[in-house]
């Protein structure tokens, strides 16, 4: 188990070191000029050549990436060009807001998802089922500021139940949190159906009615435990679907997380704070899978680590 | 005789299909008294599984139910409870245990809670007297350290204590009846005895009456007081055991035990004699099995070698002279020396100049485990270890053992399946000293027949197709030449050419293997290897692959490399056996020295542990094993001992390991 732990923490530094460089290139090689924004339209060529060397950005590509790259291993994430504060800080003080944010979501996801797939599969070929299985597809194929638009129009405007945006109460959470995982959840919905029915047809379910259990105790006890393996494999993926997805709701809802910095610093050119929060973005999603896998084993006794 | 404990009468069970309802059983009545067991025997599709969930009130939802009749238990008629009452007599006083040990446990449950649930389900009992009762009902099964167990997974557990394990479950709470349907069809032949006498053991401390549900009539003579035969739903025949394997009334019956592979039999048991056969037996007469019908087979062959196919002339010289000759083989090797375990099976065959089809020196098969921080290789598999034969012209040659022994690995190594050590000769030439194009020719020399016709052949292709593959892959003929030798083959092997144009899925099982034997033969290989080809198959349908694959041997000459776990089916088609254990072989030589003189342990429990279809000769006790077959995997550098194999004569090799 520590093993594993050292091996697949070692692994994920790797990875994280791949992303930080794909990203410092593609950022190297974008054709928009950071220093351009800084400096504004009317700034002079000396102006702009200053600024250019003072943030280091005349050096070579390779020069760039060693600096960057020693600074992130003492901590320091650089300075934001336009907010003038440090990116560290930045994100630090949103993160909280954004975890808080996909907490929301995975629970939506795994509260409606398996609970749609569960009925669906129980009732299976039912008019039930056949009902689950549209919502499940409109989920999946609703673009995410749709929905969000949607649920705002209907239960913050008309209805009122739920505050328009902002950030503070339960209420602030709910409409955000279900848009956000929304999506998840008309995939979990499927992913469960179709693994929930695989396992009721298995022989030993069949051996649990024949001791003559009571059907919840074959359902949630022999069944369910069984069928939501692959559901947990998958909600490691999503913690990075997840991160396309708070920048599209963030800024929807003006929830003040990460995904709205993001959102400002890609009109701006801001590279810092989009390496940032690319790096954080890529730290939550190998911890996630880390975590799906560390889980998996409590799940299923036959998973062993190695 | 007191009132029988179930009763059923007149039950039908239908089953919702495309084309509307369906019967699958029809009109069945019989009663099961107390302490007895009644076997009820069918091939596949007889409707006696449908039976046993009829019973128990599990027919699979939606699409099946009990549509006439009643099934009494006592009193109470099951088939009109209600599933809430169901529930409350299913497990406590109607038990099942299931075919599939390794998938009727639920694998994320721990063994204590399995068999703790079923337990409180039924009884008042708190859970630590549950714990007790489960505890108690281990013991009662014989498993080793019960208590330890309960904390264990199934995966934990090799497939004959899962079995127990099962049996466990469902004798618990000491139920009145216990249908167990195909309880050991899918243990290996020596576990299987320990489970068959464990449940004659069961029934006499607790006088449970016993549904035993089979296609095996060798478990059927010896394990039942009456016996029901099953065929497309309906009953055909009942009534006691000795009586229906004694004077079968019915065709169908006669047939099906006919059918039935014996061991002990010879190639006689199940294959029409020839001529030859016929002769070199009613000649010796005196000589005894072993050496008359080795004898015999082999003058069939040097017979066929000579006569172009025809039987040899009736004379005393023909029958006598190979049996001289091998008697000075005999007389050479009686002092019996230890040689190289891979080279000294061919000159068995008496004398041959051509080379051998297949010549295996040391073959060994290993497989890495990885572990530890950085993922090095720690231990390994060690499937097949050192294993060496020859198979001559016309030869088949049989590899047997139980499941794990590494038999199906020697057969993939030989096909070219996986990566092997050792040398590996088709035809007299070494593979590993081939080139590309030189390996991929040979290959043609060598096809393979597997187990399960139905993911064998894939489903989207016309047969026809399937069966032209290997000659459109080695490039031979041209689409019409490749047809015609395709309708001929499909001919051979007893399918019609217009057949050609149908999918795997509109054959039955025996059909698809036919298939499969065809496209197997479709580059004239020198040497088929059969993997487990007869295992999946309905005795009746059995009996005809087995003939058909003797038939094609005799008319294209081509050897079988036959890979079994069923020793009656081994001692029928083979004319040499080899058996392994643990990745070597422990004992090989002709088919009569291995079933009628086995010298090695192994072999014999192996022999011994196969129930006989003839319930004169039930067995008091079965051979019981101590401890279970180690494992074959080994930490890195502990190498398994090698065993040498020892000549006892006439090529009769026997591992020392063992004796």
């Amino acid at each position: 188990m520590i093993a594993y732990l050292g091996r697949r923490l070692i692994q994920s530094a790797l990875i994280l070191l791949g992303v930080s460089i794909i990203t410092f290139a593609l950022l190297y090689l974008l054709p928009a000029d950071p220093v351009r924004q800084i400096a504004g339209r009317s700034a002079t060529p000396e102006t702009v050549e200053n600024i250019r060397r003072q943030l280091g950005l005349d050096q070579p590509f390779f020069v760039q990436y060693w600096r960057y790259l020693m600074n992130l291993l003492s901590g320091d994430l650089g300075r934001s060009y336009i907010q003038r504060s440090e990116v560290t800080e930045l994100i630090v003080s949103r993160l909280p807001a954004s975890l808080l944010l996909m907490l929301g979501a995975i629970a939506c996801e795994v509260v409606i998802g398996i609970t749609m797939g569960l009925v669906a599969a129980v009732r299976r070929g039912s008019k039930t089922d056949q009902a689950l299985m549209v919502g499940s597809f409109i989920g999946v194929s609703a673009p995410q500021f749709v929905v969000g638009l949607l649920l705002l129009y209907v239960f913050a405007v008309r209805l009122g139940w739920f505050p328009i945006g902002g950030y503070g109460t339960w209420r602030h959470m709910v409409l955000p949190s279900l848009t956000l995982g929304i999506l998840g959840a008309g995939w979990y919905s499927r992913m469960m159906r179709s693994s929930m029915i695989d396992v009721l047809r298995q022989d030993y379910i069949r051996t649990a009615r024949a001791k003559g259990l009571a059907r919840g105790t074959i359902l949630f006890r022999h069944a369910l435990p069984n069928a939501i393996l692959p559901v947990i494999a998958m909600i490691g993926i999503d913690v990075g679907i997840f991160m396309g997805g708070i920048v599209v709701v963030e800024s929807v809802f003006g929830w003040p997380g990460i995904g709205q910095l993001a959102w400002q610093a890609i009109q701006r050119v801001d590279i810092p704070i989009i390496m940032g929060v690319t790096l954080v973005s890529a730290c939550a999603i190998v911890l996630g899978n880390l975590l799906a896998d560390i889980v998996a084993p409590f799940v299923d006794p036959r998973i062993k680590l190695r | 005789m007191t009132a029988p404990i179930l009763t059923v009468s007149n039950l039908a069970v239908s089953v919702h299909g495309e084309d509307g309802e369906r019967e699958v059983v029809s009109d069945l009545s019989f009663a099961l008294q107390k302490g007895e067991t009644l076997c009820i025997a069918g091939e596949s599709g007889s409707g006696k599984s449908m039976t046993a969930l009829a019973i128990m009130g599990l027919l699979p939802q939606p699409g099946a139910r009990v549509s006439a009749g009643s099934i009494r238990l006592g009193d109470t008629d099951l088939a009109t409870l209600s599933e809430n009452r169901m529930r409350t007599i299913r497990g406590d006083r109607i038990a099942m245990i299931f075919q599939e040990p390794m998938t009727s446990l639920n694998p994320v449950l721990s063994i204590g809670r399995q068999l703790t649930e079923a337990i409180e389900a039924h009884t008042p009992l708190s859970r630590e007297e549950a714990r007790r009762r489960a505890v108690e009902a281990l013991k009662a099964v014989r498993i080793p350290e019960a208590e330890s167990r309960l904390k264990q997974f199934p995966h934990e557990l090799s497939g004959g204590m899962r079995q127990r394990v099962m049996i466990a479950m469902a004798l618990a709470l000491k139920p009145d009846v216990l249908i167990c349907d195909e309880p050991t069809t899918a243990l290996d032949v020596t576990v299987q005895g320990e489970v068959l006498e464990l449940l004659r053991d069961l029934q006499r401390e607790q006088g449970t009456s016993i549904i035993l549900i089979t296609h095996d009539m060798g478990v059927v003579a010896e394990m039942a007081d009456r016996v029901i035969v099953m065929r497309h739903g309906r009953m055909v025949e009942e009534g006691f055991t000795s009586a229906i394997f004694a004077i079968p009334r019915e065709d169908y019956t006669r047939e099906l035990l006919a059918a039935v592979p014996r061991i002990g039999g010879g190639r006689a048991g199940q294959l029409a004699p020839s001529p030859a056969l016929r002769f070199a037996r009613a000649t010796s007469p005196q000589r005894g099995k072993e050496i008359g019908e080795a004898g015999a087979a082999l003058d069939i062959k040097h017979g066929l070698g000579a006569n172009g196919g025809k039987p040899p002339l009736p004379g005393g010289e023909r029958v006598a002279e190979p049996r001289l000759d091998r008697g000075s083989v005999g007389a050479e090797g009686h002092d019996p020396s230890v040689r190289d375990p891979g080279g000294s099976g061919g000159r068995v065959r008496g004398p041959t100049t051509e080379p051998a089809v297949a010549a295996i020196h040391d073959l060994t098969v290993r497989f890495d485990l990885t572990g530890g921080f950085f993922g090095r290789v720690d231990r390994r598999v060690h499937a097949v270890e050192g294993v060496g034969f020859t198979i001559g012209q016309n030869e088949t040659l049989s590899l047997v053992g139980e499941s794990g022994c590494g038999k199906s690995t020697t057969a993939k190594a030989i096909a070219g399946l996986v990566p092997y050590a050792g040398k590996i000769e088709i035809g007299g030439r070494d593979l590993a000293s081939l080139g590309r194009a030189e390996r991929m020719a040979i290959r043609r020399d060598v096809q393979m027949v597997f187990q399960d016709p139905y993911a064998s052949l894939d489903p989207r292709m016309r047969v026809g197709e399937l069966v032209e593959e290997p000659l459109v892959i080695h490039g031979i003929g041209d689409r019409k030449e490749r047809r015609d030798r395709v309708a001929a083959l499909f001919e051979r092997v007893g399918l019609s050419a217009d057949q050609m144009e149908r999918y795997p899925h509109e054959f039955s099982g025996g059909q698809r293997q036919r298939i499969c034997i065809a496209r197997a033969l479709a580059l004239r290989p020198k040497l088929i290897i059969a993997d487990e080809s007869v295992s999946a198959l309905d005795v009746s349908v059995q009996a005809r692959v087995l003939r058909l694959l003797k038939d094609l041997q005799r008319e294209f000459g081509v050897a079988y490399l036959f890979i079994s776990h069923d020793m009656a089916v081994v001692e029928n088609i083979s004319d040499r056996v080899a058996v392994m254990y643990l990745g070597q072989i422990v004992e090989m030589g002709t088919r009569d020295q291995i079933f009628a003189s086995p010298r090695h342990p192994y072999t014999k429990r192996l022999i011994e542990a196969v129930p006989i279809p003839d319930p004169s000769r039930r067995r008091a006790r079965f051979a019981r094993l101590d401890k279970e077959i180690p494992s074959a995997v080994r930490r890195v550098g502990d190498e398994p001992p090698k065993t040498l194999l020892r000549d006892f004569g006439e090529g009769h090799l026997v591992s020392e390991f063992g004796l």
